[in-house]
């Protein structure tokens, strides 16, 4: 029994730095000079690790800036996410009205369009209304979240009915008891819905890549990703910018798996 | 079925509700749907502006370019590659994490670690591992007798890099949600299975698979529109080249409509993309509902 723990522990040990490798060695390169990257056999740690490459990226790029931008883009969408979608959520399972079901699949039917099959006209109404370059041309297409609202209507759907009756009682209006009662009870699942969407907003490309022309505007993806198209390619500062980036979505990652976990195995079926 | 004004005044309530999500949805999926696809029935000005009516020409260009066919072979030839290693690999790495160990949520937690990263980060170290004088990989090959190609350079290995990039971005996700298919599984099957003698391998295939083949379908459709989407990988690596061996759908979507300015034409594709990703998602909620049924 002891051996089969110990190949395991082997096994989980290696698989762990294959998948992980990519990013330790981006780690490692932001802390190697540019020449000691071009030495050949390629170096896998920094013989005489520098901060350099992280100074560079502050010379070249408005990386502060890049973050700050999306930090304010994804902090909207995570707002006017949580917004639009408890308000629809308690809709769908405390109140009761004629064509409730028809509207919770006119919901889940956005889930079948891609983003993409209707950027052309998107784009075209951002640019029209003078949104190009601007926060809210970047982050109000994305405050109503199908996905998320279906996870609350979960969530809100657990919370006992004995607890709408007795409010009821007491003349509580409806919209009182959303924000009194359902709200804090449902913490973690608002949580689950605050960092995807948090996450998927930060980690947008090819939405901030079209409507952003200004650097000044760009977000932290197309910020950086302009680094691989600079003159000379400089790798040990890419990865110091790559490094910059991932970071704070790797502590989200951290702080907030559990919520992550929950979010990812709603869609699954249990197996 | 009579409406009552108290119907009507419930109705107002709940849409009162749901008023600010369908407002958005109105103008940022529904009506530019609408507008994709009468698009694509017409042609446009640079601007966008729409100039003639070309009915289905730009569907028929599409049944006849060599350009489109050879997009969707490059989008296939893509989601082959990704797809199925993507979910063995995840499979193998859940099946590994889904053991009572000290510690194993360290573990879990690094493995999984590429659900934080973006494409774009993901994309740029990938392109560095790649690189044929500076990148490891090709150092790592040369050490076993392999002549690592100029991964980027050539069509053939260029579709491959971004493959390999992609299963490596999409890992954390499969791994994910097949531990949760895993962990969904009774033990007492696995008892009753060792009690009639199945170990190791046969384990796996005849109780381990059949149990979580529900995540398994999930992650097949979820990776395979996941693929269909892809966009951010390819414009960081290889921008559709070389020779336009990993112009996928979208990608050709994005060049021809704000690099050569064809909207009536992109929308064409963008249609295309739309019934694609509309029927996996339909087979997939068709087959859920199936699985519930027969529970």
């Amino acid at each position: 029994m002891k051996l089969r723990n110990i190949a395991n522990y082997a096994l989980l040990v290696v698989g762990s730095i294959v998948v992980a490798f990519p990013l330790l060695l981006a780690l490692s390169y932001s802390l190697m000079s540019e020449s000691e990257i071009a030495t050949f056999p390629p170096p896998i740690l920094p013989a005489r690790p520098t901060l350099d490459n992280y100074a560079q990226v502050f010379a070249t790029i408005p990386i502060v800036r890049y973050l700050l931008n999306s930090f304010v883009v994804s902090s909207a969408v995570v707002v006017g996410q949580l917004l639009t979608a408890s308000l629809a959520a308690y809709a769908f399972s405390f109140l009761v009205f004629r064509g409730r079901q028809l509207l919770f699949f006119l919901f889940l039917s956005t889930l079948m369009i891609p983003w993409e099959a209707t950027i052309i006209p998107n784009y075209i109404t951002i640019r029209s209304i003078g949104w190009l370059d601007t926060y809210q041309g970047l982050a109000v297409p994305f405050m109503a979240t199908a996905f998320g609202t279906f996870l609350l209507r979960q969530a809100f759907l657990q919370i006992p009915r004995e607890l709408w009756d007795a409010a009821r009682i007491d003349g509580a209006t409806t919209f009182r008891f959303l924000v009194s009662t359902v709200i804090p009870l449902s913490r973690p699942a608002l949580g689950t819905v605050a960092i995807y969407g948090f996450l998927s907003t930060y980690n947008q490309y090819f939405w901030p890549l079209l409507i952003t022309n200004q650097t000044l505007m760009r977000t932290t993806q197309v910020g950086i990703a302009q680094l691989r198209f600079e003159e000379t390619l400089r790798w040990g500062l890419v990865m110091a910018g790559v490094i910059m980036v991932a970071v704070p979505t790797l502590a989200l990652l951290v702080l907030g798996q559990r919520q992550l976990i929950r979010g990812l195995t709603a869609g699954a079926v249990k197996g | 079925m009579r409406w009552t004004s108290r119907d009507l005044r419930s109705l107002g309530i709940g849409l009162a509700y749901l008023a600010p999500s369908l407002v958005l949805f109105a103008a940022f999926v529904f009506i530019p749907l609408a507008e994709t696809i009468n698009l694509s029935l017409f042609n446009t000005r640079a601007t966008g502006a729409i100039t003639t009516f070309a009915g289905l020409d730009h569907y028929l260009e599409l049944l006849t370019s060599p350009a489109f066919r050879t997009g969707l072979l490059a989008t296939a030839i893509f989601a082959i590659y990704t797809v199925p290693i993507g979910i063995a690999l995840g499979l193998v790495l859940a099946v590994l994490l889904n053991q009572r160990l000290r510690a194993i949520n360290v573990f879990r937690t690094m493995m999984s670690s590429t659900i934080a990263i973006s494409a774009a980060v993901g994309a740029l170290i990938w392109l560095l591992l790649f690189n044929p004088s500076l990148g490891l990989l090709n150092f790592v090959l040369s050490r076993v007798g392999v002549h690592g190609p100029e991964w980027l350079i050539q069509p053939t290995t260029a579709i491959i890099a971004v493959s390999i990039t992609t299963i490596w971005l999409t890992l954390g996700t499969n791994i994910i949600v097949l531990l949760s298919g895993l962990q969904g599984v009774p033990e007492e099957i696995y008892e009753a299975a060792r009690l009639d003698g199945a170990r190791g391998l046969r384990m796996f295939t005849r109780i381990t698979v059949p149990m979580v083949s529900p995540s398994l379908f999930f992650l097949f459709v979820v990776d395979t529109v996941a693929v269909l989407q892809a966009f951010t990988q390819i414009h960081v690596m290889t921008r559709g080249g070389p020779v336009d061996a990993t112009r996928v759908l979208v990608y050709s979507i994005y060049q021809d409509a704000f690099q050569n300015f064809q909207f009536g034409f992109a929308s064409a594709q963008a249609v295309i993309l739309l019934l694609l990703v509309m029927g996996l998602t339909l087979i997939q909620f068709r087959f859920v509902e199936r699985l519930v049924h027969y529970q």
